[in-house]
């Protein structure tokens, strides 16, 4: 069996990742863990976010950049190989970071804005039509779902990671060694369950 | 390979100052700044407080470097201007150790209520700055600037940008530098007492020192040059050199790692070699000015944004002659996300009475100015820490009769302890009529529940005991003072309305703890449900803006699931249990009795 294709390349030595979603999702726990992965693999990476006020419940990014070596650690639009959106609508929000060829991991799960709340907006009805993509190029995933069968339904992030994993080239066995020291011991087993779920989902 | 870390800007001036010696630092905490503290004082045999503001902050890291250590202020961007006092005169002093002051800017306003360039601090109070553009330059830098402190005798000034201070890259660590204990007591009072006669003398000493300072940029090698291709040239400092090595690595930089005192004569060596030269930098024209008054002729913000940060592709727009591609989709518009309050919040429920009792709520800095927003609307102003009972004194008495009791000042805890205290007692001292409310929710929860005076606890986890605000207020001369739970609609409602009445400066300190502050806080509540039995479809409880509440039409849902309660009934409220907290703010305030607690 051949590789897979590491999607993130495109012809350019520097490859980026965004992730996107909510507060509390655990998307900087994530990017961290996949920079770890990354720098035992041997590469330069850089990831960058902003935390504060967009803690509260607000949109939450992060720019994972990798290569022999990066400069920015933020993309710039049109520019990103894979998107991960840990929350639907957040896929749409952030799609002109993509890159044409790029791919979009979307988490099947919703999580209403205010203004969604309030009944002053609507929150989209079909995400997948409104994704410019050819299919082929959307990767959805019930990350929620698959947390609670790994023991732990806060375990979505890695799930999510163990999804992202499939459209790289880094050695599964670097992935576990890194997760098994990124948790306390008893959470450990829940978090490996969830991110091999996610690998195969 | 094992000293190979992944840090933030933010965790690399932590260890390089730790590993420099740096065994003394202290601040206030601020957004992007915050973790430079906390990261810090976990290093072994360090010593790190945080301050009731950034002026003491910078006060007590000014005694402790006259004492003789290595002393680091830290700080964000605004924070210096509550600290500029001391600043200014501190270039005047030097030091007797090291003295380094950090300043995080925030461009963009991230997490901030303006966007100023503080690198306008270093050229006015006349104090050298250098400026990392990433991790392991922060790690590197922060050395730099203790031994600059110490060589030149000045405080020192590393400014990062919320993009150095939060983004994480690669620093290659090493171990900590023996300590020597340098501390003693020296007297020296032309130095250290500036009163005119002596100040006058050391003044001309801060311009020798600018001087010896300007000659060292030039062979300062953090001011480096790269010469690639010389049809185009860039001058720059901070993350920007970063942003337009991503886009155009072949063009000759000169990166300046000194921001203040600028290299006048390697710019013009640097200059005289490119045929296009480009001055990039966020925010203020700050080097451009200054390379434009020595003649040299520089695009820079005529092709680049004065307002907000930059990335690759801001950048690319701004310098390329061919036109730039734009990116293969325009996203459609989805709803915003804007950062809201979080379930159990007990800011909510204060702000909701406040925003129906119709009362102008002059604000302060912290999570509960997010309750300006729809639908609790129950905040009117906010300038800076502690500017809201300043304000709301000012605006009653300019408003004299028209402003009985419409008039309230609302502050956190740690933010009345940061600079609401003097104000107060200005209200008390000059008979105000306001009623100032302190959001006491026993942290600085907006930065990350960090410890302050009142919350019994010190940066590194000593006991300490703990401001009594009702004590102190009774001190400082308020007539009337008052203690309530957020959590209890009535309650609150009553006494507001019962302080508002009255004249005479009072205080009420709203109290219960941040919900996600478990310490203070405990666990969460149990859930509480919707019974659709019940629901009128009021929308109530959605005047809240409560998180886990949500408005479910009738029109969304299936025909047998529908329940009419009244005939203009058209939806009915749902709560999400994933997120709901149980603090029954919204239970108290339906009248239907539809919210209750327990399974379905």
């Amino acid at each position: 069996m051949s590789k897979p294709k590491d999607r993130a390349t495109g012809e350019k030595s520097v490859r980026s990742i965004l992730m996107a979603g909510v507060g509390g999702q655990g998307i900087l726990r994530a990017s961290d863990i996949l920079c770890e992965v990354m720098i035992r693999t041997g590469l330069d990476v850089k990831k960058s976010e902003v935390h504060g006020m967009a803690q509260r419940g607000g949109c939450v990014t992060s720019h994972v950049r990798y290569g022999t070596c990066v400069h920015s650690p933020i993309a710039k639009k049109g520019d990103v190989g894979i998107l991960i959106a840990f929350e639907k609508m957040e896929a749409l929000r952030y799609l002109d970071y993509l890159r044409a060829e790029g791919i979009a991991i979307v988490n099947d799960t919703e999580i209403y804005p205010p203004a969604v709340n309030l009944g002053e907006a609507r929150y989209p009805d079909d995400i997948l039509t409104l994704l410019p993509l050819p299919p082929a190029s959307v990767k959805m995933v019930r990350a929620q779902e698959m947390g609670v069968r790994a023991g732990n339904p806060r375990t979505e992030n890695i799930v999510l990671l163990g999804v992202l994993s499939r459209y790289l080239t880094l050695e599964p066995s670097v992935w576990d060694e890194i997760l098994k020291v990124s948790f306390p011991a008893k959470l450990v087993d829940a978090n490996l369950t969830a991110f091999h779920l996610g690998r195969v989902a | 390979m094992k000293n190979r870390k992944l840090m933030s800007g933010n965790e690399a001036i932590a260890r390089g100052a730790y590993e420099c010696g740096v065994r003394f630092a202290s601040g206030y905490p601020g957004t992007p700044s915050t973790e430079i503290m906390e990261s810090f004082a976990r290093y072994p045999g360090v010593y790190a407080e945080w301050c009731p503001n950034e002026k003491v902050g910078l006060e007590c890291a000014i005694g402790a470097a006259l004492a003789g250590t290595k002393a680091m202020a830290v700080m964000k961007h605004v924070g210096v201007n509550v600290a500029a006092d001391p600043l200014f005169t501190v270039s005047y002093t030097g030091t007797n150790g090291a003295l380094v002051i950090i300043t995080a800017d925030d461009p963009s306003l991230h997490s901030s209520q303006n966007e100023q360039d503080n690198r306008n601090y270093a050229k006015f109070a006349k104090i050298p700055m250098l400026e990392p553009a990433d991790s392991a330059e922060a790690y590197a830098f922060i050395k730099i600037a203790f031994a600059l402190s110490a060589q030149f005798d000045t405080p020192v000034f590393l400014r990062t940008t919320t993009r150095v201070s939060h983004s994480k890259s690669i620093v290659e660590i090493a171990d900590p530098l023996p300590v020597e204990d340098t501390t003693q007591i020296r007297f020296n009072a032309p130095k250290y007492v500036m009163v005119p006669a002596m100040a006058r003398l050391r003044r001309i000493e801060v311009e020798k020192r600018m001087q010896a300072l300007r000659a060292f940029a030039e062979t300062f090698p953090e001011n480096r040059a790269e010469i690639n291709r010389t049809d185009v040239g860039v001058i720059t400092a901070g993350i920007p050199y970063h942003y337009a090595k991503d886009v155009f690595p072949d063009y000759s930089y000169l990166k300046l790692g000194m921001v203040h005192p600028i290299p006048e004569k390697a710019i013009r060596d640097f200059a005289d070699r490119i045929d296009r030269l480009f001055v990039i930098e966020e925010l203020d024209p700050f080097l451009e000015e200054q390379i434009r008054a020595m003649g040299i002729p520089v695009t820079g913000k005529d092709a680049f944004p004065y307002t907000n940060e930059f990335d690759p592709g801001v950048v690319e727009r701004a310098m390329r002659t061919d036109p730039v591609e734009d990116p293969a989709y325009v996203p459609p518009v989805v709803p915003p996300r804007p950062p809201n309050l979080c379930p159990g919040c007990p800011h909510r429920g204060l702000f909701y009475v406040l925003g129906k009792l119709k009362v102008f709520a002059a604000g302060d800095i912290g999570c509960y100015t997010l309750s300006f927003m729809k639908p609790l609307e129950g905040l009117h102003a906010c300038i800076c820490m502690g500017a809201s009972i300043g304000m709301a004194h000012g605006m009653s008495k300019a408003l004299g009769e028209k402003g009985k009791g419409k008039v309230v000042g609302v502050i956190g805890d740690s933010t009345f302890i940061h600079s609401g205290i003097t104000p107060l007692l200005n209200a008390a001292y000059n008979r105000s009529d306001c009623v100032f409310i302190i959001c006491d929710n026993r942290t600085t929860a907006m930065t990350g529940m960090q410890e302050h005076p009142a919350t019994g606890f010190t940066l590194q986890g000593q006991s300490a005991k703990a401001l009594d605000f009702e004590r102190l207020a009774e001190a400082l001369g308020i007539d009337q003072v008052r203690v309530i739970d957020p959590y209890d609609i009535r309650q609150t409602r009553a006494v507001i309305r019962e302080e508002l009445a009255r004249s005479g400066p009072s205080l009420i300190v709203s109290r219960r703890a941040c919900a996600l502050f478990r310490r203070a806080a405990g666990p969460p509540q149990k859930p509480l449900r919707v019974d659709p039995g019940k629901c009128i479809g009021c929308r109530t409880c959605l005047g809240l803006g409560c998180p886990p509440i949500s408005w479910r039409k009738f029109s969304d849902q299936a025909p047998d699931q529908i329940v009419k309660n009244t005939k203009k009934q058209d939806g009915n409220a749902v709560i999400d249990p994933q997120l709901c907290n149980g603090c029954t703010v919204c239970q108290q305030l339906c009248k239907a009795g539809a919210i209750v607690a327990g399974e379905e």
